[in-house]
């Protein structure tokens, strides 16, 4: 049993390939010298647009769109000319056919990223979001387009919602009413508003402005319609906002989970990937995946895995079945429809985002026994052994959890052992990730317990048992956790406790008798109970005072810290010293609470050391009294 | 002379069915606005209509509407029968295309106005003068006109080409240097903006 890894959520599951454009420089592309055509032909018509009345203005608008304005010369030579300026100074106007000549144009340039940050220098976000008012409804409309080109930075995000933006872009998806049908205006305003929406929400400061102006129940609402224009921002919008625990308790009590399911099965893979995408992020919670299971969204998903070919989309579903597969139920479903063997396939020639999925589902499927069968016979041990050479901290977590999986099956632990995984396991202790030393000290476990002659090959492994012992120096709490749980296993071999004994494995253990960490304490004690089985350890904790902390662990309310911690007094009881110690802080009182338990292994190391103890106070009586 | 109501009541039928963008309630406000402008005109027409001047007064008052040069454009438009005189047919007709038309009403609405010769197209000559005032900053060095004319061009350009997408190197045009009413009617589809394209002559409805 082991700990899901504490790989951060954002790390692995920002499955945006877009890097926020704040880190990269604002570099324009060599070109020519030469300046082109273009620079010239906008070059003349800025000066009409500069220097004419509303009639001239717009002929030179118009004409200006006949330039191929998605090529980055137009859109540098409007930046260069002076143009982008006039264009902001009109939608400055009350001129409604000025402003929307002039958002025509803003909105196909602002797809470049030299330009949007000027429109944002030069105050264009401001009155975009002012038109937001405007009772035209085209005007509005190019105006949240081109917002949503703009907003695809920090600051630009930040500046639309210092103005009120986030506001009036939640009041427009409010201002349409849902209906059975629509004109092509509506459904042009909430499709904008979302985009919009959508840009503005990767931002957490939006997120939060989305929820307090209400915009979480008018997502819900939209979330129903059939428009895929419409699906895609929204889904979107809720897939980026699904990291707040407030959307997710939303998407929860709104049914929305409904929604998102039906519309796995749409014929669009953007819109498959973005539900995909939101039940990725979601699916952290319990009741969620108990409703993508209840709504029958496990099979879409599965289906979905043969679509390998779209790699954005792949990187989704692979997410969504990895988390989903949290719950015990939804594996008992995915083996229905052979999730398991279609995952195994995809442990070769995938890409990294991919691959962490793919793993991540297969080492929860390994909950269940069966898969375990189940990914030894469709050939899947090897590949993943092999993406135990990986570099990716986030893929590694993964492999050494699946690795672990397996190896809790005899037969499995066989091939991982010819494969050399448990050396490989054993060197990510060395990672300097300490996720990745605690998954990989956690997958440790069930490998010396089911390998063959474990002893021997832990003992083969030069400077392993040197090593972990000094893991227990680590500051990382996981990483001290799965030690100590490691360290009991391989205590368990007379040899190697002895070498490890020699590394000063004894007073590194004592030394972290003194916490409060329910986990800990119990693989510590674990880890005791073992390590007194040699020489004068039992001695040794005591003189290291090990004892009195561990008597406290006594008071917990965790029944596995009380069994493990029974089974360490029982052992350290066999001295007398230790006898006394206890005595002293009440382990008597304590042990005989759980003697009536009904887990026998509790109750048996709790009566063998209170029978310890008495047997010391008598003989001390005696010798005492005579 | 005034109508009896029988008559009037016919009028009113009559126009709601030939205007089509007004309920009679409508029409039937503008048959007594229509009566009250004849009362104010000259008795030239005896009662059959108003003339120019009052026409364009209304439309200032009504509309904000200024520009001279327009307003006369509007009112031969209105004025079908070119008697000098706006009847009453003519009055609701007109302002059914002006306040409600659809954009094939307002299509060929704008291209009349703009077709100052009448002769189905809208040449160089005719762009140049409606364009004559519309440049505000003129760079020193040039000729006053050079501007204009260039962007007649531009317009031109724009407009009339039906194939052609990359500007400048156009180097003929269909129609010789005018603007037809094909031409006119594709561009305004293809942007709504070019509407009224060579000056403001439909009402802004703020």
């Amino acid at each position: 049993i082991f700990s899901k890894a504490s790989v951060s959520f954002e790390d692995v599951s920002e499955s945006s390939s877009e890097t926020d454009e704040d880190e990269q420089p604002l570099r324009r592309q060599e070109g020519s010298t030469d300046l082109s055509a273009e620079y010239w032909g906008i070059q003349k018509l800025a000066k009409y647009v500069k220097g004419g009345d509303p009639t001239a203005t717009l002929i030179a608008l118009c004409s200006m769109r006949d330039f191929n304005l998605s090529e980055e010369t137009c859109q540098l030579a409007i930046k260069d000319t002076g143009c982008l300026e006039v264009l902001i100074n009109l939608l400055d106007t009350e001129e409604i056919k000025c402003q929307t000549g002039s958002l025509k144009i803003l909105k196909e340039i602002s797809q470049n990223m030299l330009i949007r940050h000027a429109i944002a220098d030069l105050g264009g976000l401001e009155i975009m979001v002012k038109i937001l008012d405007s009772p035209d409804t085209d005007l509005k409309c190019l105006a949240a387009e081109t917002i949503a080109n703009v907003a695809k930075f920090k600051r630009a995000r930040k500046t639309v919602r210092k103005h009120g933006g986030i506001k009036r872009l939640v009041e427009l998806l409010e201002s349409i009413s849902m209906g059975s049908s629509y004109q092509a205006k509506d459904i042009e305003t909430v499709r904008c508003a979302a985009l919009a929406l959508w840009s503005c929400s990767k931002s957490t400061k939006n997120k939060k402005a989305i929820r307090k102006a209400g915009g979480i129940p008018l997502l819900a609402r939209w979330l129903k319609c059939a428009h895929t224009n419409i699906l895609i921002p929204i889904v979107g919008t809720l897939q980026e906002c699904a990291s707040e625990p407030s959307y997710r308790l939303a998407i929860r009590t709104e049914g929305m989970i409904e929604n998102l399911v039906k519309n796995l099965s749409s014929e669009h893979e953007e819109l498959q990937r973005h539900c995909a995408s939101a039940i990725f992020k979601c699916a952290e919670d319990e009741e969620i995946r108990d409703l993508v299971r209840k709504h029958e969204g496990l099979q879409p998903l599965s289906a979905l895995l043969d679509k390998s070919e779209n790699k954005q989309l792949l990187a989704a579903v692979t997410g969504a079945i990895w988390k989903c597969a949290i719950s015990r139920e939804n594996v008992l479903k995915f083996q229905e429809y052979k999730t398991v063997e279609t995952l195994v396939t995809l442990l070769t020639d995938q890409p990294e985002e991919v691959l962490i999925n793919v793993i991540g589902a297969l080492g929860e499927c390994c909950q269940e026994e069966e898969n375990r069968g189940t990914i030894r016979r469709s050939g899947g041990i090897a590949p993943m052994v092999n993406l135990l050479t990986a570099t990716n901290p986030a893929l590694l977590v993964n492999v050494n959890k699946a690795v672990g999986g397996c190896a809790m099956e005899p037969e499995n632990m066989v091939i991982i052992d010819s494969l050399d995984g448990v050396r490989l396991l054993w060197s990510l202790l060395k990672n300097p990730n300490p996720d990745v030393q605690a998954s990989a000290a956690w997958a440790l476990c069930p490998c010396i317990e089911n390998a063959k002659n474990s002893g021997e090959m832990v003992r083969s492994f030069v400077g392993g048992l040197e090593l972990i012992v000094n893991l227990l120096k680590s500051n990382d709490k996981e990483v001290l956790t799965s030690v100590c749980a490691a360290i009991a296993n391989i205590a368990k071999d007379e040899e190697n406790l002895a070498v490890m004994t020699d590394h000063g494995v004894v007073p590194l253990l004592s030394k972290l008798a003194n916490t409060n960490n329910n986990k800990l304490r119990r693989h510590l004690a674990e880890a005791i109970a073992h390590c007194c089985m040699w020489g004068s350890n039992r001695v040794a904790f005591g003189d290291t005072k090990a004892v009195a902390p561990l008597a406290r662990y006594l008071k917990a309310k965790d029944p596995l810290v009380h069994r493990a911690t029974a089974l360490a007094l029982y052992q350290l009881s066999e001295d007398p010293n230790n006898c006394v110690i206890m005595h002293e802080n009440g382990v008597v009182k304590l042990l005989l609470a759980m003697v009536g338990s009904t887990d026998d292994i509790l109750q048996e190391a709790a009566a063998g050391c209170i029978a310890n103890i008495r047997r010391l106070a008598l003989a001390t009586e005696k010798a005492k009294y005579g | 002379a005034a109508m009896s109501r029988k008559g009037r009541k016919l009028l009113v039928d009559s126009l709601t069915r030939s205007a089509k963008h007004f309920t009679k309630s409508e029409v039937e406000c503008l048959v007594k606005l229509f009566d009250t402008l004849v009362a104010k005109a000259s008795s030239q027409f005896a009662g059959a209509g108003f003339d120019r001047t009052v026409f364009r007064d209304t439309l200032y008052n009504a509309f904000g509407m200024t520009d001279d040069a327009v307003l006369d454009r509007v009112f031969s438009t209105f004025d079908k029968d070119n008697t000098g005189c706006i009847t009453v047919e003519e009055w609701v007709e007109g302002l059914a295309v002006l306040l409600r038309g659809t954009l094939e009403e307002k299509m060929k609405y704008c291209f009349a106005i703009y077709d100052l010769n009448g002769d189905g197209y809208i040449s160089k000559e005719e762009m140049f003068q409606m364009l004559k005032h519309s440049l505000l900053i003129q760079p020193a060095d040039e000729e006053p006109d050079e501007g204009v004319k260039d962007l007649v061009e531009i317009a031109l350009k724009k407009m009339a080409s039906t194939y052609l997408l990359v500007p400048f190197l156009l180097q003929d045009y269909d129609h010789d240097g005018k603007l037809s009413f094909t031409d006119f009617e594709k561009a305004v589809r293809d942007e709504n903006l070019l509407l009224e394209a060579f000056g403001p002559c439909l009402p802004d409805i703020k």
